[in-house]
C-alpha cells in the first residue's frame, strides 16, 4: 500500500474512540470493512431494511445499498451456499445466521463445501466468507436460542472459529475475520451484546459503558486471529474460557480470591497454544469453562492438549465446568448454565491439593 | 388390533412405494414414454414471462426428427461446421469415457464415471454458452471440459492422481477443478453446487458483470434441500443462471420415481418458483444447444433464471463400482425411445449431405488415437496403481491459506514417524 493510500485511509478514519456495546462494535466492523472493500457484502434473514433482529446490521443497507446489504429467504442452506458461490466469484460475503441454533441446515455447505473448497481445488477456488451468528445462553432462550455449537465446527478441518468477549475484541476480530481468506465462523455471545454478564442473573444487569473494552476505535483495526488474551494475570491456576464465560469466570475468581490466570481464547481454531502452555506450565493447574455441552465439546480438546503438553507440570487433574449433556432447558436455565456456584465449587476442588 | 379400533369402518390407508416398470429379465417396452414430434414445441420470446410458458415444462423441445432433419422453431440453425464440431466433441467424450473406464478395470485408477448416452447434455451446452460463463457441474459433465479444450492429459493426470495431477492427488478421480476453463471444483456432496451457482450469478449481477453461470444436477439430486434453496434464491433475485436437471431416469439403483417423476416432470418444478422451465430431448444435441442458448439469452438480458430438464437415459452403470444388471433390465438402453445422441447428430449431418460414414469412421479412428496418445502421455506421470506420486507432506497443503501450528505439528509428526519406520515413502 502506498503512503498516499495509507494516509487517505487514516484521514478518513480519525484516530478516535467511542463507547460501544458489542452490537455497535460489530456494526462498526462491517461498516469499516464495507467502506474499504467494495467486494464485502452482507446478507441474511432480516439483515437488510430492518437492520437485523439484534440490530447488528442497522443502517448498513441505507448506507451501502441493496446490492451490498440484503435480506434473504429463510433458508440457511441457501444463505451459506450462495455466499460460497459469491466467494468463488471473488466477493467477500458476510452472511448472518440469525441464531447459531439454526446453523444446522447449512452444515453440509459449511463442512463439505466452504471448509474444503481450497483443499479440494488446490487453491483454485476459496471461500473467504465470514459467517456471523449469535450464540450461547443466559437469556431464557430455551432449546433453540441458546446453543453453543462451536465444538461441531472446531472438529472440521478448514474452518476457523472465532468468539469475542468484549466490544473491542468483537470489532477487531470481526474485521480480521472478514479480511481473512479462509472461511470463518464468527460466534457472537448474545448474552453480552449489551453488557459483560457476570453470571449473577438475579442482580441488575451491567452495560459496557464502564468496561475498559467498551471503548472502541471508530476506524479500522484488527485483533489477529489465533491470539488469546490474558484477561487477568495470576499464579495459582490457569482458567481457559471464551465468550460470556470470560466475565462469569472473572467475577467468580474475584469473589473467591483465587490468584487465577484467566485466558480468553478468542479464537478456537487456530488456537493460541503457546499462551495456554506458558500459563499452565507456570500455574500447574488448569480449568476449562464453556457453556456448550461437555461430551466431545471443545473443552475435551483443550483438556487433552493441556494434558499432553503440560503433563509433568500439572498438580491436579484438568477440571471442566461446562453445560450439561442435555438440550438447553428453559425454566431450569440457571441450573444448567455454568454459573458462579458451579465455578466456585470446581475451583475449590482443583485448588484443594 | 385393527378390528378393535373405533374407526375400523374406514378403509385402511396404504403406502405407495414407487416401482420401476422393468426389472432384470423383464422385456422392455417404453411405449408409455410420451415423445412429442420434433418441432412441435413453441419457442417463446426470451422476454416472455415464465407463466406464459407453463406448457413447455410438460412437453419435449425436440429439433431432430426421425429422418435426421432439423425442424421447428427451436432449430438453432447451426452452420455445418458448428454441427460437426459439436459431433466431434461428443465423439471425443465417448472415446475418453471408454478409455478411462478400461483404465479403471486395468487397475490404473480407483474409480471412473461415464456419461454414455448423455453426451449431448454437457457438450451442446458448452457450445451454446460463452467461454467465460462459469459452470457448476456435477460429476457427469466432463463434456464441458472436453468441449472447452481442457487438455485430455490433464484430465487423465487427475484420474490417475499422478505427479502431474493439478489437484495434488487430493481428490477422487473425475472430481476435476479448472477455474481457467470456467469449470467449478466438483464436490462429492450432491447438489451443493446449485446454490453456489446461484450465488456466483448473483455476484456477477451485483457487480454489473455480463457473465452468467450454469449448473447441473441429476434428477435424483433434485430431492436435496439445496435444490429448493437454490431455486428460491434464483427466483427471488432473478439470478442470471441456467439451471440444468439431467433426468437420466436413474439415481444409482433408484429410478426417477423416487425423485418424484411419477407425479410430474422435473421441468415443472420451475413453475412453482416462477422460473421459466423447459423440458428438452436430452439426446438431441441441437435441442440442448437451442434451449441453452435461449436460457442464456434470458439470463444475459436480466430476464432471470431458467430451469431445463434434459430428458435422457443413463446408458451404462452409475460408476465403475456399479452393476446396473442388478436392478434394471438389460434391454433398457437399446429400447430407449430417444436413441443415441451421437448417432442422431451424425445421421442428421449425413442426411443434409454434410457428413458421411467414411469421414465418421476416420474421425472415430483419429479420436481414438488422440485419446490413446493422451493416455500414454499421462501415464508417463504415473498411475494410481503404482502408489503415491505426491510428496507426503503435501497432504497438509491448502487446508488453510497459511498452515496453523497444529497442522505443522501433525505434518512433522508424520514425517518423523515415516523416517523412523525405516520404510519412508519414495517420492516418485
Amino acid at each position: 500500500m502506498s503512503n498516499t493510500v495509507t494516509e487517505q485511509i487514516e484521514a478518513e478514519a480519525p484516530p478516535t474512540t467511542q463507547r460501544m456495546n458489542m452490537i455497535q462494535a460489530i456494526n462498526s466492523a462491517m461498516d469499516v470493512v464495507m467502506a474499504r472493500d467494495p467486494d464485502v457484502i452482507v446478507m441474511g434473514e432480516d439483515v437488510g431494511y430492518f437492520g437485523g433482529v439484534f440490530r447488528a446490521t442497522a443502517g448498513l443497507q441505507a448506507k451501502y445499498g441493496k446490492t451490498r446489504v440484503f435480506d434473504t429467504p429463510i433458508t440457511e442452506i441457501g444463505i451459506i451456499g450462495v455466499a460460497i458461490g459469491m466467494g468463488a466469484y471473488g466477493l467477500r460475503p458476510v452472511p448472518e445466521i440469525q441464531f447459531a441454533d439454526y446453523i444446522y441446515p447449512a452444515l453440509d455447505q459449511l463442512v463439505s463445501e466452504a471448509a474444503r473448497l481450497r483443499y479440494r481445488s488446490a487453491g483454485e477456488f476459496t471461500a473467504p466468507i465470514t459467517v456471523r451468528s449469535p450464540y450461547g445462553g443466559g437469556i431464557f432462550g430455551g432449546q433453540t436460542h441458546s446453543q453453543s455449537p462451536e465444538g461441531i465446527f472446531t472438529h472440521v478441518s478448514g474452518i476457523k472459529t472465532v468468539i469475542p468477549a468484549t466490544p473491542y475484541d468483537a470489532k477487531g476480530l470481526l474485521i480480521a475475520a472478514i479480511e481473512d481468506n479462509d472461511p470463518v465462523l464468527f460466534l457472537e455471545p448474545k448474552r453480552i451484546y449489551n453488557g459483560p454478564f457476570n453470571g449473577h442473573w438475579d442482580k441488575p444487569a451491567e452495560n459496557w459503558s464502564k468496561h475498559p473494552a467498551g471503548e472502541v476505535p471508530t476506524g479500522h483495526y484488527t485483533v489477529p486471529l489465533g491470539t488469546a488474551n490474558i484477561v487477568r494475570g495470576g499464579e495459582a491456576i490457569t482458567i481457559l474460557c471464551y465468550g460470556t464465560m470470560v466475565h462469569v469466570v472473572e467475577r467468580a475468581v474475584a469473589d473467591m480470591g483465587v490468584d487465577a490466570e484467566i485466558l480468553d481464547l478468542r479464537t478456537l481454531i487456530p488456537l493460541d497454544i503457546k499462551a495456554i502452555e506458558a500459563s499452565v506450565k507456570k500455574t500447574g493447574r488448569c480449568m476449562i469453562v464453556h457453556e456448550a455441552t461437555r461430551t466431545a465439546g471443545f473443552g475435551a480438546e483443550l483438556s487433552a492438549l493441556v494434558t499432553e503438553r503440560c503433563f509433568y507440570h500439572l498438580e491436579a487433574p484438568v477440571e471442566r465446568v461446562t453445560g450439561f449433556d442435555t438440550p438447553y432447558p428453559h425454566s431450569l436455565e440457571w441450573a444448567y448454565f455454568p454459573g458462579p456456584v458451579r465455578i466456585a465449587e470446581a475451583l475449590k476442588k482443583i485448588m484443594k491439593d | 388390533m385393527a378390528s378393535e379400533h373405533p374407526r375400523a369402518n374406514l378403509p385402511p390407508l396404504s403406502l405407495h412405494v414407487p416401482e420401476p416398470k422393468f426389472r432384470p429379465g423383464d422385456a422392455v417396452d417404453f411405449v408409455g414414454v410420451d415423445v412429442p414430434p420434433a418441432g412441435s414445441a413453441p419457442r417463446p420470446d426470451t422476454a416472455e414471462a415464465p407463466r406464459a410458458m407453463t406448457d413447455l415444462a410438460y412437453t419435449l423441445v425436440r429439433v431432430l426428427d426421425d429422418n435426421g432433419q432439423a425442424v421447428g422453431p427451436w432449430n438453432p440453425r447451426l452452420s455445418p461446421d458448428q454441427a460437426r464440431r459439436l459431433l466431434a466433441d461428443m465423439v471425443k467424450l465417448r472415446a475418453f469415457d471408454e478409455r478411462m473406464f478400461r483404465a479403471q478395470r486395468q487397475g490404473k485408477t480407483s474409480f471412473y464415471m461415464k456419461a454414455t448416452g448423455e453426451e449431448a447434455v454437457a457438450v451442446a451446452a458448452a457450445h451454446a454458452l460463452h467461454r467465460d460463463d462459469m459452470c457448476f457441474p456435477s460429476y457427469r459433465q466432463q463434456g464441458l471440459l472436453i468441449s472447452r479444450g481442457y487438455p485430455l492429459v490433464e484430465m487423465m493426470n487427475q484420474i490417475y492422481s499422478n505427479k502431474g495431477d493439478k489437484l495434488g492427488g487430493k481428490q477422487l478421480p473425475i472430481m476435476y477443478s479448472a477455474k481457467d476453463f470456467g469449470f467449478f471444483s466438483i464436490s462429492g456432496n450432491l447438489t451443493t453446487q446449485y446454490p453456489q451457482a446461484v450465488g456466483w450469478a448473483m455476484a456477477s449481477a451485483a457487480k454489473g458483470d455480463t457473465r452468467i453461470s450454469a449448473v447441473w444436477c441429476g434428477e435424483g439430486s433434485t430431492a436435496e434441500g439445496d435444490f429448493h434453496s437454490a431455486c428460491t434464491f434464483a427466483a427471488v433475485y432473478r439470478a442470471p443462471v441456467v439451471m440444468n436437471i439431467v433426468n437420466n431416469q436413474w439415481a444409482i439403483s433408484s429410478f426417477s420415481g423416487f425423485a418424484g417423476a411419477e407425479a410430474t416432470t422435473f421441468a415443472a418444478r420451475a413453475i412453482g418458483y416462477g422460473i421459466a422451465g423447459l423440458r428438452v430431448d436430452g439426446n438431441d444435441a441441437l435441442a440442448v444447444y437451442a434451449a441453452t442458448q435461449w436460457a442464456a439469452e434470458r439470463a444475459r438480458t436480466n430476464q432471470g433464471p431458467t430451469l431445463i430438464e434434459h430428458f435422457t437415459y443413463r446408458a451404462e452403470g452409475h460408476s465403475t463400482s456399479d452393476d446396473p444388471g442388478q436392478y434394471r433390465s438389460a434391454g433398457e438402453p437399446t429400447a430407449w425411445p430417444l436413441g443415441d445422441p451421437v448417432a442422431r447428430l451424425k445421421d442428421h449431418l449425413i442426411a443434409i449431405g454434410e457428413w458421411d460414414e467414411e469421414r465418421h469412421a476416420a474421425q472415430d479412428k483419429a479420436t481414438a488415437e488422440e485419446v490413446r496418445a493422451a493416455q500414454r502421455e499421462a501415464e508417463k506421470n504415473g498411475i494410481l496403481g503404482h502408489g503415491l506420486h505426491q510428496p507426503l507432506d503435501s497432504l497438509f497443503d491448502g487446508v488453510f491459506e497459511e498452515m496453523p501450528w497444529h497442522l505443522a505439528e501433525q505434518r512433522q509428526q508424520m514425517l518423523d514417524e515415516e523416517a523412523a519406520s525405516g520404510r519412508p515413502w519414495a517420492r516418485k
